[in-house]
């Protein structure tokens, strides 16, 4: 099954890359931008049909390695 | 004192690790490979070098704290070892669980390389103790992701904890309360983002760091 992470900083974690491309974005004339935030997109496929089973494990892996809690908030979608 | 440098497929700073251990106590460190499956129980000393770990994948430090070494890294910890993460290894000791909080993308978003004057703001930790009345400590910081973050109740306990062990007097890459080094509770294991390895002697501009590492041998050679 293929499984979306999204991985984000949390909020009122200071997120500097997304603050960078808000200024920079001022700079190319896009008025009224706000609340930037840069995060990561991981994909994986994992074997079987049991959805839920597939969303726990993601969960799991999220929890685990692919986002750091102290600073990180995670979304997973099961396609 | 024995002491040993793990080494992590893109450690560059294992080998100033081990000249800086040598120069400053007198006793030689050994290289270990990331893959090791078991360290010395005799060793008085673990140091985690600086570099950029596993290319900095997912997360500084978060490749490396999963590799087998570093089990027993914890093993030792648990039993006592001094265990001295710096720079990516301080990176590496927080996504280990083995230290709180996370080191951020500077807040300038760009790589500081300068010299810095830290206050030693604990002087009594295995860490700290051959500084004696000292009170301040120059060493060189190279980072991109050396912003120490962990919310406030975090903060304050490490502060109430007297776990706060150097602070930056001129933070230079946004780091709360301006914390440069910490330790865990129990007062062995020690995350700093700053390079003692890069100030051991006069000639690199400061030797204070050399006596981060005499502080270690010092309560290693003490009969117990």
């Amino acid at each position: 099954m293929k499984v979306r992470v999204e991985v984000f900083l949390k909020p009122g974690v200071l997120d500097v890359q997304g603050k960078a491309i808000e200024a920079a974005l001022g700079g190319l004339g896009f008025s009224g931008v706000s609340d930037v935030r840069v995060g990561r997109i991981i994909t994986l496929d994992i074997a079987g049909d049991d959805r839920a089973k597939a969303e726990a494990e993601a969960k799991s892996m999220a929890d685990r390695l692919l986002a750091n809690a102290v600073i990180e908030s995670y979304r997973v979608e099961v396609a | 004192m024995k002491s040993a440098v793990i080494v992590f497929p893109g450690s560059n700073c294992d080998r100033d690790c081990a000249v800086a251990i040598e120069r400053s106590t007198g006793y030689p460190a050994q290289m270990v490979w990331h893959t090791e499956t078991k360290l010395d129980d005799r060793l008085d000393m673990v140091v985690l070098p600086g570099g950029f770990s596993y290319g900095d994948y997912l997360r500084c430090g978060a490749m490396a704290s999963l590799s087998p070494v570093m089990a027993e890294v914890k093993r030792l910890a648990d039993r006592g070892v001094a265990i001295v993460g710096i720079c990516n290894g301080f990176q590496v000791l927080c996504e280990a669980g083995m230290l709180p909080g996370a080191l951020l993308r500077n807040a300038g978003l760009k790589y500081v390389c300068k010299a810095v004057t830290l206050d030693i703001v604990n002087g009594q930790t295995r860490f700290t103790s051959a500084y004696g009345t000292q009170r301040e400590a120059v060493m060189t910081v190279g980072n991109g992701e050396g912003n120490y973050f962990a919310d406030d109740a975090t903060l304050d306990r490490l502060e109430g904890e007297g776990r706060v062990v150097f602070r930056y007097r001129d933070n230079p890459n946004g780091s709360s309360r301006g914390i440069a080094g910490i330790i865990n509770g129990a007062g062995n294991v020690l995350g700093i983002m700053p390079h003692p390895d890069r100030a051991f002697e006069a000639d690199l501009g400061s030797a204070d760091g050399a006596k981060l590492f005499q502080s270690v041998a010092g309560s290693a050679l003490q009969p117990a």
